[in-house]
């Protein structure tokens, strides 16, 4: 529910001022006009105390009951309904205060029509302030809202793209436990930790998260470890990083994806040795990470290479950056280039 | 004596099963593969009874190397995960074996087939399988053999089809290949938006075809980027129309 508009203090004061100010200003217009003082001041008192609750009973009704569009003949019509109500309630309550004076009350009569007309000004003017101030209040409403909607849909797409985890990774992996388990329990134990130090850093990570390259592939070491374990024989990486280029940060779990989408186009797309290179340098006011992977040009689809699994580091790019060209792919001779570069901000 | 041959890429993979095979002194393992080819390979010059096959492989995936076999073995597919594959398996009652796997469900697995050797079904049931996915899954190539070569063919680079007795022939710049298919496999499962089968043996890419001419009554000549004329048929016209937006 939007706000009151009395409940703002500053808008009380601005009310009450208008209230002795119209107050102040009624008497002396009476004064001019022949009144004496007492007269103009319990005049000017009962008028403007009617107005002022005629005016704060508009203003707290819009409150609740909005004129929909195009409705405001309705509001009007109130006006005109409560400014007859202030006039007459007006005379009755001067009647009943000075019944002596009889000049002084043909003079009220007399004046109904400029004191209707004035009333319905005013209350008219607070109606039409007070829907101006609801609506917006309603509208900014809506646009947190909608902001906050659009925030968390965001949230949840950026949890949803860090969580794709492949279940192959974890069933082959959990295989190749498997198999260590009877010949070599030693080897096997190592590879359960490793899947789980892996597995915990991934559910670790708080969303949004900035972590630095040096701790981005410590978390990357143990993946490659768990790789190694299964495709030992064909599997060889290589990893190079630029001086310094350590302390430098990128959102968490953006690497890994990238890595495991080469070690997998490298695999699947060859048969023999595979050599993946991940090297990152700082350029500028980017950390720049490259990752190369062995292809084969004739039968891949150079297409298939960003449909393969960069679509998800793609638009989480986007979604933390708002821009579509951090992101480069490129294969040449045999060689698949996958390279992202992270703004340092 | 039972031959069987394991074929995955994975090292540790083949060592599961062939632990588990020493219950069975039956069966005898004749060769290891890391990847289709090998596989392939293997399963000619040994013509084994039985095949352990994983699904995800280097270059061509087992399916595919399944259906360049001219007579496959008894196959018992091993996979981690692929939801598409276990249906199509439960669809076709093909054994598999999702990694990983006990020794209870291995042992189960084996017996079954041993019990059931001499049936012809069981591998035709394999073969049916491949078929399926192949066939429904999103392929971006195709892949065919040529004598002992196995070339993989990119959908993109396909310029048409055309039929020829058993087999379909696939027309590319770099020339042409026999696929043990029909003209309908290919039909439905290549995409609608690019291949149109203008004629009852014509399938076409529609990025090819440069020109349309009348024919007779109601039919067209199709003129290809590299000149080639191809018939198109009534039907085929009306199909052609609705893909170019005519």
């Amino acid at each position: 529910m939007a706000t009151s508009l009395l409940h703002s203090t500053r808008l009380k004061l601005i009310f009450l001022g208008s209230w002795v100010g119209w107050s102040l200003l009624q008497i002396g217009l009476l004064w001019w006009l022949d009144l004496d003082w007492n007269t103009a001041l319990i005049d000017s008192l009962v008028s403007n105390t009617l107005l002022m609750a005629a005016s704060a009973l508009i203003s707290n009704n819009l409150q609740f009951y909005q004129p929909e569009k195009g409705r405001y003949a309705y509001v009007a019509i109130w006006c005109l309904i409560l400014s007859a109500i202030y006039v007459f309630a007006g005379q009755w309550i001067v009647g009943y205060l000075e019944p002596q004076k009889t000049a002084y009350l043909d003079f009220f009569y007399k004046s109904l029509p400029v004191r209707f007309s004035f009333g319905f000004l005013m209350i008219g003017w607070v109606a039409l302030l007070s829907i101006i101030w609801y609506t917006r209040q309603d509208q900014r409403e809506a646009e947190k809202r909608k902001a906050d909607a659009e925030r968390l849909s965001r949230e949840a797409e950026l949890y949803k793209l860090r969580q794709q985890l492949q279940p192959h990774f974890l069933f082959n992996s959990l295989n190749s436990i498997s198999a260590l388990v009877g010949r070599k329990p030693e080897e096997a134990r190592t590879m359960v930790h490793q899947l789980s130090d892996f597995l915990r850093g991934t559910l670790r990570k708080e969303e949004n998260e900035w972590v630095t390259l040096a701790e981005e592939l410590q978390h990357l070491q143990l993946y490659l470890d768990i790789e190694k374990v299964r495709f030992g024989h064909r599997l060889t990486t290589e990893i190079s990083q630029g001086e310094g280029c350590g302390d430098l940060k990128l959102p968490a779990m953006l690497l890994q994806p990238l890595v495991e989408n080469a070690i997998k186009f490298g695999l699947y797309d060859t048969t023999g040795l595979v050599i993946i290179s991940i090297n990152a340098c700082c350029e500028d006011n980017y950390l720049v990470l490259t990752i190369q992977n062995p292809y084969d040009p004739n039968t891949s689809n150079p297409r298939r290479g960003t449909g393969f699994g960069l679509s998800g580091v793609k638009r989480r790019l986007y979604l933390l950056f708002a821009r579509h060209d951090l992101l480069q792919t490129s294969g040449e001779t045999n060689i698949f280039t996958t390279s992202v570069k992270i703004p340092q901000v | 004596m039972i031959k069987t041959i394991l074929i995955d890429d994975e090292p540790l993979a083949r060592e599961v099963v062939k632990e588990y095979l020493e219950a069975f002194p039956q069966v005898q393992v004749i060769e290891e593969c890391g990847d289709g080819f090998e596989g392939l390979k293997a399963i000619q010059q040994h013509q084994p009874d039985l095949i352990f096959l994983d699904i995800q492989m280097p270059k061509i995936n087992g399916f595919e190397m399944l259906e360049l076999i001219d007579q496959p073995p008894a196959v018992i597919f091993t996979t981690a995960f692929d939801e598409y594959a276990i249906r199509a398996f439960e669809a076709h009652a093909v054994d598999y074996l999702l990694k990983p796997f006990g020794r209870d469900r291995f042992n189960k697995a084996v017996n079954k087939w041993l019990e059931q050797q001499h049936s012809e079904r069981s591998k035709q049931n394999a073969y049916a399988v491949a078929e399926a996915v192949t066939q429904t899954s999103e392929h971006d190539r195709v892949v065919v053999k040529t004598g002992s070569k196995i070339t993989i063919i990119p959908v993109t680079d396909i310029e048409f089809l055309e039929a020829d007795d058993d087999y379909v022939k696939i027309h590319t710049s770099a020339g042409s290949y026999l696929k043990n298919k029909t003209m309908s496999y290919f039909d439905q499962w290549l995409s609608a938006k690019q291949f149109v089968r203008i004629h009852r043996s014509f399938i076409v890419h529609v990025d090819q075809i440069t020109r349309l001419d009348p024919y007779e009554k109601e039919t067209y000549t199709a003129i290809l980027k590299n000149g080639k004329k191809l018939p198109v048929s009534k039907t085929g016209y009306g199909k052609l129309k609705q893909v170019l937006g005519l």
